[in-house]
């Protein structure tokens, strides 16, 4: 067989039936499902008289809409409410695991998946959200799908789809201490441009990416579709099946073995080609923070805001002036002069445990600036609060002024009551700095754990690479 | 689904490059149950003023746009979130066709399901496209899908590429979960013949958990 690429193996290894000029039918061996954006298929179901084809392969949670704090008290939102309530009585009419609000296991369906081990290498999966890209960090195959795919997954286990084009992106030598993730992959979709992903599924590879813990390359994975990719991959090894060893879903004892056996098999064959390939140096990076209304709006902490008048395109100056009117910003300013009115940590991209500990290192022992109005850290699960209470983190956290709450996706989408008010400006570990994400007329700037943290401190963002206190680590 | 075979309608231009879904439907309203109604949700932040009081500045609330059909937008039209509730709201709002440079993946595959057809045409037809919008009002336009084409009552006639598989849903409004159901014994036989294999498909066993 010719040499492929590692989506080509999983797309293979998925096809249950394919003619010329048709999507392929391929099989999902995974579907998440959360409270916002299930209500409608599981009527649809109602309505037409289906089932759902394989009940023990749909897994669903409560993340979008939950309360982080107070969850022992009746919720006042009651549209939140009838969206949880939807949601219970779906998952038990229909025969559905369902981790609810009060379920140790709730949490963001993207930080829930892998820690669970219910996300494995070589699978395909799928959830009505977007960042199930996620999940690709595993070697999977993961993607976002609307409304009427989750209702044909849930019909059938399968989904019509035309295969994508693969673009590699390697990210060759060594990351610099300060430099995570999360700047990472904000230098790559400033590189390609928030569509430039378009059509194609992304595979990370180079020293960079392989130096990466599994949250790490969840990070990257996770902004796949900021970069326009629907999917981004990371082909699995030892820290792949180290990270799933023991997790509650994975296979154990002897199924492990075999199992990696064949997670071993799934990287790119040498010789395998791309449709396109884009080279990024780490030693060129350097943390980053958005300047303006789409997580392509970026650049390095040193830097400045940007001139409208420097882009050649009519249609890129006329959103770049729109981006600023709206941030409020002046081109020429220094990216270290923004000032800050509130800080948050969290969101499916950015509140793993790793995220957390490496947030706490900065401020240990400091004070959030008195100019803030709020800073929050917003765990991505109940097992990540878990684990972060038992090392210490919450009181390190609330002793240097921040809150500390309960799982959910809180202000990265501010679907509950964690939002940023109209003409007040974050720093946010999120995703999208998209006009009113995290609030009607909120300003958002996106930026690495450590980099929040360290502007949370100072009240405005600074150059984490000139904190003594990261000791080349993050 | 609504079938989509030719549609002749007033265009409504949406100058703006990179729109997003969380402009297209605010993530308030994903918090509904049903999928009905969503087109006054429609550009809900740019559209309305406080207490739902329209903007006038906002492009589709000028009068000479009212009952359009056919809306020009920019290129990555309908980027960011997967929400479905984005085609929901412009189909309730009355639009059935989108005409644009390039779309966002997901969104355009959510289009197609519910009978809008996002119609691709390049940067300087597009551009074309917006230039006599907005300098004739009342300005429509046909879009047909049998034969591919755009066209105005001035002789303007551009043809545009759709993946013929897309285009037939389209023009048969065809069920896919339907399609799919029809081929129920090779979904079978696959999980008889693959779901042996674990590793690819993620084992999950139940019974070692408990929430």
């Amino acid at each position: 067989m010719a040499a492929r690429t590692l989506y080509e193996k999983i797309w293979d290894a998925h096809v249950v039936r394919e003619e010329p000029g048709r999507p392929a039918l391929i099989y999902i061996d995974r579907h998440f499902v959360h409270e916002a954006t299930s209500p409608q298929p599981f009527a649809a179901l109602r309505a037409a008289g289906r089932k759902v084809r394989r009940p023990e392969l749909t897994f669903a949670t409560m993340d979008h809409s939950v309360p982080t704090k107070n969850r022992d008290l009746p919720m006042l939102d009651a549209t939140g409410a009838a969206q949880f309530e939807a949601l219970a009585r779906n998952c038990k009419d229909f025969g559905i695991s369902l981790f609810d609000m009060q379920s140790r296991n709730q949490g963001i369906v993207h930080v829930i998946g892998p820690e669970l081990g219910i996300t494995q290498p070589g699978c395909t999966i799928v959830c009505g959200d977007s960042h199930t890209s996620t999940h690709g960090a595993f070697g999977a195959l993961g993607f976002g799908i609307g409304t009427s795919e989750v209702e044909h997954v849930l019909a059938t286990q399968c989904l019509t789809q035309f295969k994508s084009k693969t673009m590699k992106i390697e990210v060759r030598g060594k990351r610099p201490s300060g430099v995570t993730a999360k700047d990472m992959i904000l230098a790559i979709i400033g590189k390609i441009g928030i569509g430039g992903g378009n059509g194609y599924v992304f595979e990370y590879a180079g020293e960079a990416v392989r130096g990466l813990s599994m949250e790490g390359r969840m990070t990257m994975c996770n902004m796949s579709i900021e970069g326009g990719a629907r999917a981004g991959m990371v082909a699995p090894d030892d820290t792949t099946f180290a990270y799933l060893e023991g997790r509650a879903f994975a296979p154990r004892g002897k199924d492990f073995q075999v199992a990696v056996d064949t997670w071993k098999t799934l990287a790119t064959d040498a010789g395998a080609k791309y449709d396109a390939t884009v080279t990024l140096e780490a030693t060129e990076l350097a943390p980053m923070v958005t300047w303006g209304t789409n997580p392509g709006m970026v650049t390095q902490v040193t830097g400045r805001v940007p001139d409208p008048a420097i882009f050649s395109d009519a249609v890129d100056r006329k959103a770049a002036e729109s981006a600023l009117a709206y941030m409020n910003l002046k081109p020429g300013t220094r990216m270290e002069d923004i000032a800050l009115d509130r800080v948050f940590i969290g969101s499916c991209t950015n509140s793993r445990v790793e995220d957390l500990r490496a947030a706490a290192r900065v401020v240990e022992g400091k004070r959030v600036a008195k100019s803030l109005k709020q800073a929050l850290v917003v765990p991505g699960s109940q097992r990540v609060k878990a684990e972060a209470e038992k090392e210490g983190l919450d009181k390190i956290f609330r002793e240097a002024g921040f809150e500390w709450r309960d799982a959910g996706c809180s202000m990265c989408i501010a679907m509950n009551d964690d939002v940023l008010p109209s003409g007040e400006r974050a720093a946010s570990t999120s995703n999208r700095n998209f006009e009113g994400r995290q609030g009607k007329g909120g300003r958002t700037h996106l930026v690495s754990p450590i980099m929040a943290a360290a502007a949370a401190i100072e009240g405005h963002f600074v150059d984490v690479r000139q904190w003594k206190h990261l000791n080349g680590e993050e | 689904m609504q079938p989509f075979t030719k549609h002749t309608g007033l265009a409504a231009p949406m100058d703006r490059v990179n729109v997003d879904t969380d402009q297209i439907v605010p993530k308030q309203f994903v918090k509904l149950l049903t999928r009905e109604g969503f087109g006054r949700f429609l550009f809900y932040d740019w559209r309305y003023l406080a207490g739902e009081k329209p903007n006038l500045e906002f492009v589709l609330n000028a009068p000479r746009y009212r009952g359009a059909s056919v809306l020009l937008a920019r290129a990555n039209f309908g980027c960011g979130s997967s929400r479905e509730h984005a085609p929901w709201a412009i189909l309730d709002y009355g639009f059935r066709a989108i005409i644009a440079p390039s779309y966002a993946d997901i969104f355009y595959n959510n289009c197609i399901k519910n009978g809008i057809l996002p119609v691709t045409l390049g940067n300087e037809q597009v551009d074309e496209l917006f230039k006599r919008t907005e300098e004739s009002e009342g300005y429509r336009l046909t879009v047909d899908l049998e034969q591919q084409t755009v066209t105005d009552d001035r002789g303007l006639r551009y043809e545009f590429q759709i993946e013929p598989f897309r285009r037939q849903t389209l023009l048969e409004g065809l069920d896919e979960i339907g399609l799919t159901l029809a081929h129920e014994a090779e979904i079978a036989a696959y999980e008889a013949k693959n779901l042996r294999v674990p590793a690819m498909h993620g084992a999950v066993d139940v019974k070692y958990h408990r929430n």
